[in-house]
This record gives structure tokens, sequence and C-alpha cells, in this order.
């Protein structure tokens, strides 16, 4: 239907969140970047000025910056390598007949619901603490030292427990898509003698490409934010140990009043996950065609 | 891969599958089993699984010590308020542009999407700023603004693909019949799109109940919800694993129970249509 | 009363012309239907008198009074959709009642209403069901019940019964000219059904490229095309088109002949032609023949004929039916 007076109830309709949106995002962003050529300290008030692209030059030189930038790149790949191939296997595991397969599924997906500082604190003292946590005991009970995981092993534990909330999402997404996956499709390949392995890697996986594209996607543009898990296990720390980009940018803005420079990681932030959003916008556009 | 299994196979197969679920499914089962410990117990080695004395206690204690409500209620009020909002915006948007579509009508659906690819770094000094001078720092009504602002590009996005399934013609049919736009979009669109309403609410009181980034950056008491709240848990003074445990218990529960209703249409908010 | 004028009608979508101009008069009472290969823009047009698109040039009457500009419910116009576009959610009682609802009845008049038309379309029984509940037969007689309430100046269809299987079209084809020789109001009625066209209609309108080709009585069409798209979308099967010498013989560009008007036999004739296929069906048989240097032609034999593949034949075109045309395809009339 197109009719004069609709087109224009159409703006009018969508007009409010339009707005709502540009002055949420653009303009806060248009500020940031403002920001981010001044040297602008909450302790200092009314000293700001100018200074061009010195706060870049300052956090792009940081050694923090690329030891953020690293466990940042560090936190996305493994996570997302460790969710994609375990979401797949899942996925195959839990598309079978299993029994009692639909409880098993919502175990399955359960840590996706948990909010981030639940998942965080009882990752950290519940199963992580060295001397009382329960990987602890089931290490001594084997034999084994146990691990001080927050000091010895800091971003593999946030790994971890990242990934073990991340999981259910990859498990959510493949099974659905693997459950659209025609049964003819599976059962010509087996006619035509295939065997499972080649069932899998010749018709499954081509299949599954497109909903893993839309998982490392999707998921790489929550991880580069990753914040509250940092924030209530380690601070970051020890060190630099586990500060990424996020953090950094918050230890800046909130613990040192630097807005300058915190604005100019943010910058730096948004180009990066940009860079990922625009496959992914571009994934999620061509299918809005069809 | 529907191979004719044995039926031993097929029960190895299933006990297996259990195993890894129960795996994973372990953290929130262990959280769940110590919130029932006394805090000796809790950290006992080697830890007990059943004979142990279950106790209520924490739950008791936790809000007594600590006023649990008080935060549970900002998490109520503040993901059910910014759903409420987020809708109010949504519906008449997703409407216009699933039935009055333009040429430009994907391109605003695809800057929306974009906007909620920016990490809210980029923007966390500017808004910090903001609500500082207005005084909205620490409200339920600024947290609601921002949660509804964050998650209104899903909302729209989720409500487009359900409006989308309706023919056109039903509101035409309502149209010819002399209903007015209000009455078309409350007496014919909403009832038929219930199912779809639905999920998107769930979903978006489900991402807002769980936002740990804006709750924890812009909130220090009075507004601070459950995420806050189990964050202050961090601190070293002391550590109540069965208290902390209780209040974790208390705080995913309802949204561990819509999520497990919902699953099915999450995948679909959850990556905008792209599966289905 | 519903007398329904078209003026000078444009429709673009952007730069696509799909009605570059459209002049027409329905008359009160009129069963009017319009007719066209898919994408001719019927629908199209149907929607521009029913006001749920904008024309984008011209002028459109109601018992003379210009509508273009109001919107639909204005009109006072009644559509049934072909895909019922039945509300889910309420039962058929409702459906049906949702019009008077929005103007505004009291609920004794509404229930009048209500109880009145389903009567007239038997869905007395089922007034408390949804529409998931009801065949298709019963879902068309819904939307048609909810057309009929708001006593429209005319009711307009939109292939209302294409969603419906073979037998079940015939009855409600039936009932749909019942009703309208019941209520005597205007029914502007758009379809590609050639059948549905040639029976129900007191006018039928031949559209192509939202042009219109040619308005008449179903059987004015029929005797008299206008032109060769006429010719050809009205009748089947299709009218044999045939050029070359037996043309100049008729002294013109073409002729055409329909498929029931050539003689068949397997002595003698005007042309010589060899069966490919015969289709058997009974009371008549379809003969699709090669005809020498004609091509091939279709024809139809009444009854039985016991010919095969191979078989050599003989046809004859009656020569008062033969139909003439210039090299534009207009027709040029008798000889
Ligand atoms: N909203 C629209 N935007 C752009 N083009 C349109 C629109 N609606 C219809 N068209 C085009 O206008 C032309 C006529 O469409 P219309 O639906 O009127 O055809 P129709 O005669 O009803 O065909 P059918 O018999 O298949 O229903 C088609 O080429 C169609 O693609
Ligand atoms: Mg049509």
């Amino acid at each position: 239907m197109s009719t004069r007076s609709s087109t224009l109830t159409g703006r009018i309709m969508s007009a409010p969140s339009i707005i709502a949106l540009f002055l949420w995002m653009i303009v806060p962003l248009g500020m940031t970047i403002y920001f981010s050529f001044l040297r602008y300290n909450l302790l200092s008030p009314g000293m700001e000025e100018w200074v061009g692209t010195l706060n870049y030059e300052f956090f792009l030189t940081d050694p923090a910056f690329f030891a953020s930038l690293a466990n940042t790149l560090l936190l996305v790949g493994s996570v997302l390598v460790i969710t994609v191939i375990g979401g797949v296997l899942l996925g195959l595991m839990l598309d079978q007949p299993i029994f009692g397969r639909g409880i098993l599924r919502l175990l399955v997906i359960a840590p996706f619901f948990i909010m981030p500082t639940v998942n965080a604190l009882v990752w950290k003292n519940l199963l992580m603490h060295p001397v009382s946590g329960m990987f602890a005991w089931i290490a001594n009970s084997l034999g084994f030292q146990s691990i001080d995981w927050f000091s010895e092993a800091p971003l593999t534990a946030i790994i971890i427990m990242v990934s073990w909330q991340w999981l259910p999402f990859a498990v959510l997404i493949l099974l659905t898509a693997l459950q659209s996956l025609d049964r003819d499709q599976k059962e010509a390949a087996q006619m035509d003698g295939a065997g499972p392995v080649s069932i899998f890697f010749y018709i499954t996986l081509p299949h599954l490409s497109r909903a893993i594209t839309v998982v490392v996607l999707i998921e790489t543009i929550f991880l580069l934010t990753v914040f509250a898990e940092i924030f209530v296990t380690t601070g970051g720390g020890p060190g630099l140990a586990t500060t990424n980009i996020a953090f950094l940018v918050y230890t800046q803005a909130l613990l040192q009043y630097d807005v300058g420079g915190a604005s100019a990681g943010g910058i730096v932030a948004v180009v990066l996950a940009n860079i990922v959003a625009i496959f992914l916008i571009r994934l999620i556009g061509k299918n809005l065609d069809r | 891969m529907e191979n004719k299994q044995t039926p031993l196979g097929h029960i190895g197969f299933s006990i297996f599958a259990w195993i890894v679920g129960l795996l994973i499914f372990f953290p929130i089962f262990w959280m769940v089993l110590t919130s029932f410990k006394t805090e000796l117990e809790a950290v006992s080695i080697p830890p007990s699984f059943i004979s142990f004395d279950w106790t209520l206690e924490n739950y008791a204690e936790v809000q007594a010590r600590s006023d649990y409500f008080r935060f549970a209620m900002n998490s109520v009020i503040l993901s059910v308020g910014s759903t409420l909002v987020g809708l109010l915006f949504a519906v008449p948007c997703a409407w216009a542009m699933a039935f009055n579509p333009t040429k430009r009508t994907k391109d605003a659906l695809l800057w929306m999407l974009s906007t909620k690819m920016m990490p809210p770094v980029g923007v966390l000094v500017p808004i910090y700023l903001v609500f500082r001078d207005w005084g909205l720092l620490d409200t339920r009504f600024g947290l609601i603004m921002v949660l509804f602002l964050m998650n209104l590009p899903i909302m729209v996005w989720m409500l487009y693909t359900y409006f989308k399934e309706i023919p056109s013609d039903i509101l035409e049919a309502a149209r010819m019949d002399g209903a007015t736009l209000p009455k078309e979009i409350i007496f014919v669109l909403l009832p038929m799109a219930v199912p779809g309403i639905a999920s998107t609410m769930l979903l978006n009181i489900i991402l807002a109940w769980n936002e740990a980034f804006w709750t924890l950056n812009l909130t220090t008491a009075d507004a601070a919800p459950l995420t806050a709240f189990i964050a202050s848990y961090s601190s070293p003074e002391g550590l109540f694993w069965s208290k902390l445990s209780a209040a974790s218990t208390l705080a995913v529960a309802p949204i561990l129970i819509i999520g497990w209703f919902s699953q099915k249409q999450l995948v679909r908010g959850l990556t905008f249509g792209a599966v289905k | 009363m519903g007398a329904i004028r078209l003026e000078k009608v444009k429709k673009t979508f952007g730069t696509l012309d799909v009605i570059p101009g459209v002049d027409l008069d329905i008359n009160d009472g009129e069963f009017v239907v319009f007719v066209g290969p898919s994408g001719c823009g019927k629908s199209t047009l149907l929607r521009l008198i029913a006001g749920l698109e904008d024309v984008t040039d011209g002028k459109i009457l109601i018992n003379g009074v210009d509508v273009a500009n109001e919107a639909p419910a204005k009109r006072g116009l009644s559509m049934v959709f072909q895909s019922y576009a039945l509300y889910p959610h309420m039962t058929v009682y409702n459906n049906i009642a949702f019009g008077l609802k929005m103007a505004g009845e009291s609920k004794a008049v509404i229930d009048e209403k209500v109880q009145n038309a389903a009567k007239i379309l038997n869905l007395t029984d089922y007034l408390e069901r949804r529409p998931g509940a009801l065949s298709g037969g019963q879902r068309q007689r819904v939307a048609i019940g909810r057309a009929i309430v708001r006593n429209p100046a005319a009711f307009l269809f939109d292939e209302p019964l294409s969603n419906l299987d073979a037998a079940l079209r015939v009855n409600m084809r039936l009932e749909i000219t019942g009703l309208h020789q019941e209520l005597k109001t205007t029914m502007i009625y758009v379809t590609h059904d050639q059948v549905e066209a040639m029976t129900m209609a007191d006018k039928i309108v031949v559209l192509q490229a939202g042009r219109v080709e040619q308005v008449g009585k179903p059987m004015d069409l029929y005797n008299n095309p206008a032109n060769k798209f006429v010719a050809g979308f009205i009748g089947s099967p299709k009218m044999n088109f045939i050029g070359g010498d037996y043309a100049k013989k008729h002294d013109c560009h073409e002729i055409g002949i329909r498929p029931e008007h050539v003689a068949v036999s397997t002595e003698s004739g005007d042309l010589p032609a060899t069966v490919k296929i015969a289709e058997h069906l009974g009371a008549e048989t379809y003969l699709h023949v090669n005809a020498g240097g004609f091509g091939p032609m279709t024809v139809r034999a009444t009854g039985e004929v016991p010919l095969g593949e191979h078989d050599k034949i003989w046809l004859t075109p009656e020569q008062d039916r033969i139909h003439r045309f210039d090299a534009n395809g207009i027709a040029l009339g008798k000889l």
C-alpha cells in the first residue's frame, strides 16, 4: 500500500525511534571525537585546550595500548575458536535423537542467560579459587598442584569464563541452522555413498557457513567490549594482564578522569568494531533483499 | 546423519551427551547447591555434594544484610521499564518500515543496526558527563533511557521481521472497513503480532536485566540493579560464598526461566533474522 | 447507488508506468470484470478505485463525486481479497462486524446485519469459529459477508476464487452471480480466468500493459474482438492466427479463426493437416495439428473423433467466422 498520506504517516511513525537513536549514538560519538582532540581532565576543570592528535599519539604509543590490544585480540580470538568449534560439535550432538533432548538443550543453553557479574564471581570463587574452588579440589585429588588461576593464568581464566557464557549462543544458532538442513539432501548424499565424515564436510559444514559467519560477527562485536567479567574479577590485572581496550578506556575515563585520552581510546575501539560491523551489516543487508 | 544406531550405541551416545550437558551446566548447579550450604560447608574441602545441612538461611541473610529486594526491584523496574518505553517507540517504527516501506527503509534499518555495533566505550565519556551534568547519574530514569536506547535497534528489527510476516492485505482490509490508523494498529496488527511482540519483550527484558556496562558505570546505590549488587561481592573483604550464591541464584533465576521459554524466538532476535 | 467513472487515471511506481491513462464508465448495478494477462495492472487499477493506492493523476468519480483523494473507508466501497484477508484473531462474527463497529453502529444493528449476512451466506453455524477453523469456501464466504454488511456502493473483488479448487470455484462463481442478482449492487471483479469473465460479467474490460484494449459484453468480445490481442485472449482454446497467402485471399494481413469454427474432415477441405496430438475429453476433442505451410493450429471437434497421431485430415474454416486483422493487429471487420 502506498498512498501519499501513508508515506507521510510512515515517516512520522518512524521518526521518534530514528531521532532517539541519532541523539543516543551520533551526538555522543561526535562529542567523543571532539573531546579526543582536547586536553581535558575532570580533575582540572576549565583547563581544556585543543591539542590536535596528541591524545591519539599518547594512546596509540602507550605500552598499555599494545598490551590491551593484544589482550583484546587474544580474548576475542580464543573465545571465537572455542565457541564456534564447541558450538558445531554440541549442535551436531543435540541434533541427534537423544533421551531427554529437550531438557538437555535447556541445560546447555542456560549459561547464556546468566548475568555477566554472576558468571564472573561464580567462576572466580566457587570454581577457580586456588584453595576451596572445585578445580583446586579436582586437581588435588588427582595428585596435581592446584592452579591459582587469577595470578598464574588470568587471561586464560577470563577466556574460559567468557567462552562458557557465549558457547550457548553459538549452539543455539548453529542448532537452528542444522535443523533447517534438508533431510533429503543428507539422504541423497547417503544414497550416493557418502559416509558421515564426507556428509559433514561436503553438506553440513557448507550449510552452516552462513550461520557460523553470523555467530563470528555478532560475538566479535560483543567480545570486543567485554567489561563486567574483568571489572569484578581481576580489575584488569595483575598489571595489565587482563586489561582489554574497553577496560583501558574505562580506567582512563572514570579512574584517571582523563577525558581526552579516554575519548581517543573510545574512538580507536569504535574503529576496531566498525571493521567487523561492516562485514556483518553487508551480510544482513543482503539478507534483507531476499 | 540419521544413521540407524544400535540401541546400545544410542544409549551410549545419550549418556555421553548428558555428561557433556551436565558439565556445561555444572557451574550453575554448583552455585544453586552452594546457596543452600552454610558458609563453612561452602568452602570445605572436599566439597560436599549432598551430605550437608541444607539451609535457607543464606536467602534470609542476603535480604537482611543488603536490602536485596531494593536491587531486585531496580532490576525489574529497569528491564520492564526500558522494555515498555522501547515498545512505545519500536512498534510504530517497525509498523512503518514493514508496511509503508520507502526507498530508504532498508538503509534506515541497517543504520539502526549499525548503531548497535558501536562499542559503548566509544560514547562512555560524553554520556557520563551529560548524565553528571543533568543529574541523571544513579537515577532509574536515566538508566531506563540508556537501556531502552541500547536495545531499541534490536526491538525494531525483531518487530519488523515479525510484522513482515503479517500479510498487508489484512491491514488493508481493516482500512477498507473504516479503521483509522490507531485502530488498525490496536485492533488488527497488535493482536496478530502478539507472539512476536511477546518474544521481543522477553529478549529485551533478558538483555536489560543482564546488561553490565552501563549499569555498573552509571549507578552507585539508588538505581543500582542486581548486576551491580552482585559485583559488590567482588570486594575481597571476607568471602561469603553461600550468600553470594544465594543472591546470584535469585538474580539469575527469573531470567533463566524466561530464557528457557523463549529460546526458539531468541535466535531470530539475536541474529537480526539472518538465521532462521 | 454505485456508478463509477474513471477519467484519465494514471499510476506510476517510481519510474514504472503501470497505468498510463485509463478512462472507464461503470454503470450502477453493473457486474464488470477486469481481465488481462498477469502483471497488466488489474489489481493496481482495482486498488486505485479502492483507495489503497494513490492515483498519480486523473479522477475517480463515485456517483459523480471525485474521491481520488479520499481515504479508502470514505469511498463506501467493500473489497474481497484474493487471500480473503480475514482477521485471524477474531471470530467469524467479529470479522463480519468489524466494519460496522468501526462505523460506530449500535450493538443491535450490528447483530441484525451480521445475522442477516450469515443467513444469506450459510454461515450461521460458524459465527463463533475463528477463520483458521474454516474451509477455503467458508473463508471466502466470510470475506464476502464482511463486504456485504457495509452496504457498499460497489463491491471490489480481486481474484477471489483463485485459491479454491476447481469444483468449489464453480460453486462460488454461481453464488457470487446469485448474490449480484439479489443485491443488484455494482461489482468490479478482477480475474484472469476467462470462464469467470465470460459467465459472470455484464461487461468485460480487457487490459494489457495498463491499457484498456476493449470494453464490451462478453459475447461482443467473443464475436467482434477489436484487435488481435483481445481475439487471442478471449476464448479457449486460443484463436488460431494464419498469415500469408490464405490471409491475402481474405484481403488482410492475418486472419484469425477459433478452434471451434473449423470443420474437420478426413476427405476434403481448404487446408491439409497432420494430427500431432489428440486430446480426447469425451464431449469434445482438441486436435493439435500441423497445417502444412500454416504452421501449428488447434481445432475442436465435437464428440469422440477416432483420430490420432500422424492421421491426415482436412480443415475448413467457417467463412463467416473468420476475423481479419491488419498489419497492426487491428480488426478489419468481417468480409
Ligand atoms: N507497489 C508496487 N511497486 C512497484 N511496482 C508495482 C507495485 N505494485 C504493482 N507493481 C507493478 O505493477 C504492475 C501491475 O501489477 P498488478 O498487481 O496490478 O498486476 P495484475 O494484473 O494484478 O497481475 P496478476 O494477474 O498477476 O495479479 C506489475 O508489473 C507490478 O510489478
Ligand atoms: Mg493481481
